[in-house]
């Protein structure tokens, strides 16, 4: 902390400046000789604390999650050419109307993230998709990282960029609207993970955090641990509670107001090339304990990714989650494992529009159920159980 | 390995958790030879074997005081110690439901280079003397470090070097079968605010918790030992809500929910202070994910002490004192206290001592 090493030079900590010798007690003398630099209390984020704490609970509110759309126009390009459409503005546009014009949908959804590209559109009516959002009380985010690009001296892993004028690219968001942010970075457990990667990944998410929450943007605190890997769930555990570990003693050095922030977090089960597949009560116990040693209860949300499971396991998981009382809001932020039966319904036809958001609204309850603990499973289509891992999957 | 899980993991958490059973605190009667000597001084009695043994033998077998305690933290030399009648005072307290805890530091040294900041010495031979002391009966451990504010305190090197020596310290108690209680004291005195207790407070148990984490200590088979956040010494006191509002704010952003039992120090608080804060902070809406309980010394034997003055004459009078106590606290840990307790004379008395020195 440059607080700290400031004072190391001062008199009256140093024993061999000025060549005095060192018998100073705490105050007196060396205060009101040498102009003592004082340990400066953490500076808050004062001006949006209050509205940080209040966004972050309102994402959290019960029986609701967030909706994660903030695909970028590469990877968007890829959902729409699954379902035979061009990577276009309009189609872009198109699709998250789609999703955002649900009518109903802030019964379930608390958040959307959007990409910078969504953030400024407008429906075809003209009407601001920020706009749409606000009227359903759906808070609307940012993904203001950009991307993974390879970490020099690790093992073939990576680390996350955006840090470069994050804090006005951050004020222009909040001035258009958004409210929360969220940055991405990874860890791979077949890489090591080595120390250097989880340092990196910790460290870059405390700087974003920070910074985010200077310019009035909750920070949604992702180190996705990813799925990749044929190891048991013992060690996604022991990876997790390092990571964890070394992300909330960043967060704290960097003054991070834990009210006011989220996190999104993989849910703790083995590698999807492990032999054995772990029941959604195994996950949820090894899930929580992670989180219980982990997590300090000032936290209000925790906002699980899908990062690959089917839209049923990614539900079933969350609702073993929430069968007792958790001391923060543990819910989720999905996006393929709410959009995978909308896209298919959708198939970029007009047409088809009310049926997709329907669609959607069958996964958004779904998991709204799930966050309460009482999701049932009926019904559920042999679409929505199709596991959704991609090996080595990029965004 | 994620945390360490020894042969001792489930005995570990079971015994961790018992401690913060509601209505029941600790007692810390583990004061050195020399630091009970201070306090029997204060009293005009002689510090010798047989005035401590009857000291914590008067503490030990007041009638219906182990109801209210989880706990009783003690020295090496009480823990092979006797009643007058015979009885090891460890089987009187496990007939009592109270858990046999002692300290294994070994005092606070100086570090060079500082100002006045101290590391905490007791590692050598600490394994061993952990598994000795776990035959002898002892359940938990203490172990405290000291740490202070001032214009340039707590510095990086204290908060680093006392973080890790609890974290180390833990880890080899949970080898042994002993419940590490973890003890980052931040000493009251001084003139700041009650801001500035809580920052430092916020910073010291995040660097507690992370040497914590990369010892791979088992949090459910640990206690955290803290102060409570107040303004300094020096500085206007403030009322008990305020106090529970820090605290457990302070507590809530660095304290993982996996640990089962908070005991507060009361550091120089008087008796009823101590009592009335930690009340509050059992009444106060708001996470709280662990028990909120009490690690008293001086807190719990200061009136006891006076009404006892050494005399045989005086043991019923001093015991019914401890029983006032023990029994207020067990209420405060239930938010239930009512601030009625027949206050025993120096029950509302500072006993704040500056720069003190267990």
């Amino acid at each position: 902390m440059a607080c700290a090493s400031f004072a190391k030079l001062n008199a009256a900590s140093s024993q061999w400046i000025g060549q005095q010798s060192f018998t100073q007690r705490s105050g007196s003398s060396a205060s009101t000789r040498f102009a003592t630099r004082r340990v400066s209390l953490p500076i808050r984020a004062s001006s949006y604390t209050d509205e940080l704490v209040k966004t972050a609970k309102t994402v959290a509110s019960p029986g609701r999650g967030i909706l994660a759309i903030d695909e970028s126009n590469a990877t968007c390009g890829k959902r729409l050419s699954s379902i035979g459409l061009d990577n276009t503005e309009a189609n872009r546009q198109a699709y998250r109307q789609l999703l955002l014009t649900t009518p109903g949908l802030g019964e379930h959804i608390s958040g959307a993230i959007l990409f910078e590209e969504t953030l400024y559109q407008s429906t075809t009516d003209g009407k601001k998709f920020v706009d749409c959002l606000r009227e359903e009380n759906i808070m609307p985010g940012i993904k203001v990282d950009k991307g993974l690009v390879p970490l020099p001296g690790s093992n073939n892993e990576s680390w996350c960029q955006g840090l470069d004028g994050l804090a006005s690219r951050s004020a222009e968001y909040y001035k258009q609207g958004a409210r929360f942010a969220k940055w991405r970075t990874v860890v791979s457990i077949p890489c090591g993970p080595s120390a250097l990667a989880v340092k990196e990944a910790a460290w870059g998410l405390a700087r974003y955090a920070a910074i985010s929450q200077d310019n009035g943007l909750v920070p949604i605190v992702e180190p996705e641990i990813l799925l990749d890997g044929d190891h048991p769930i013992e060690r996604t555990l022991e990876v997790a509670e390092k990571v964890w570990s070394e992300v909330f003693f960043y967060l704290a050095e960097n003054n991070v107001i834990f009210e006011g922030i989220l996190l999104k977090p993989s849910m703790v089960t083995p590698g999807a090339e492990h032999k054995e597949k772990a029941s959604p009560e195994t996950i949820a116990k090894f899930t929580l304990t992670m989180l219980k040693r982990r997590v300090p209860p000032a936290v209000p949300g925790i906002m699980f990714l899908s990062g690959g499971q089917s839209e049923v396991e990614a539900t079933l998981n969350l609702n073993a989650m929430n069968q007792a009382p958790n001391p923060w809001h543990v819910s989720f932020s999905y996006a393929r494992a709410l959009q995978n039966t909308v896209l298919k319904t959708w198939q970029g036809r007009p047409e088809n529009v009310e049926a997709a958001q329907k669609a959607l609204l069958v996964r958004a309850k779904a998991n709204s159920l799930a966050q309460l603990g009482k999701y049932s499973g009926e019904g559920e289509s042999e679409e929505a159980k199709k596991g959704m891992f991609v090996k080595g999957y990029t965004y | 390995m994620s945390c360490f899980k020894g042969k001792y993991a489930e005995e570990l958490a079971k015994n961790a958790a018992y401690i913060g059973t509601p209505g029941k605190g600790i007692l810390a009667a583990d004061e050195s030879t020399g630091t009970i000597g201070k306090r029997l001084s204060s009293i005009n009695v002689e510090n010798n074997e047989t005035n401590r043994r009857d000291l914590r033998e008067l503490l030990f077998c007041t009638p219906g005081a182990l109801q209210y305690l989880s706990g009783v933290i003690l020295f090496e030399e009480t823990l092979y110690q006797k009643t007058a009648g015979g009885k090891p005072f460890v089987d009187v307290l496990k007939e009592g439901g109270v858990l046999p805890g002692i300290k294994v530091d070994k005092g606070t040294v100086e570090l060079a280079g500082t100002n006045g900041e101290t590391t905490t010495q007791g590692f050598d031979d600490l394994g061993k003397r952990c598994a000795k002391y776990y035959e002898a009966g002892a359940r938990f451990a203490k172990w405290r470090a000291v740490l202070k504010i001032g214009p340039n305190e707590p510095s990086e090197l204290a908060i680093h070097e006392n973080a890790y020596g609890l974290a180390r310290y833990a880890s080899i108690c949970q080898e042994n079968g002993l419940v590490p209680i973890v003890e980052p004291e931040i000493l009251v005195d001084g003139s700041h605010d009650i801001n500035k207790c809580a920052a430092v407070t916020e910073r010291v148990l995040a660097a507690c918790y992370k040497a914590l984490n990369d010892h791979h200590v088992m949090l459910e088979g640990t206690l955290l030992k803290p102060n409570m956040v107040t303004p300094g010494s020096d500085s206007p006191k403030v009322a008990p809500e305020v106090i529970a509002e820090y605290t457990v704010r302070a507590l809530q952003r660095t304290v993982p929910a996996a640990v089962p039992a908070i005991v507060f120090l009361s550091g120089g608080q008087s008796e009823e202070e101590a009592t009335l804060n930690l009340n509050a902070m059992n009444k106060l809406q708001g996470k709280k994910p662990w028990s909120l309980s009490f690690s008293f010394g001086r807190a719990l034997q200061q009136s006891t002490l006076k009404a006892w003055g050494g005399k045989k004459e005086n043991v019923e009078k001093a015991q019914a004192s401890f029983l006032v106590r023990a029994k207020a606290n067990s209420e405060a840990t239930l938010g239930a206290y009512k601030g009625d307790a027949k206050l025993g004379e120096g029950a509302a008395e500072s006993l704040h001592v500056k720069d003190y020195k267990y």
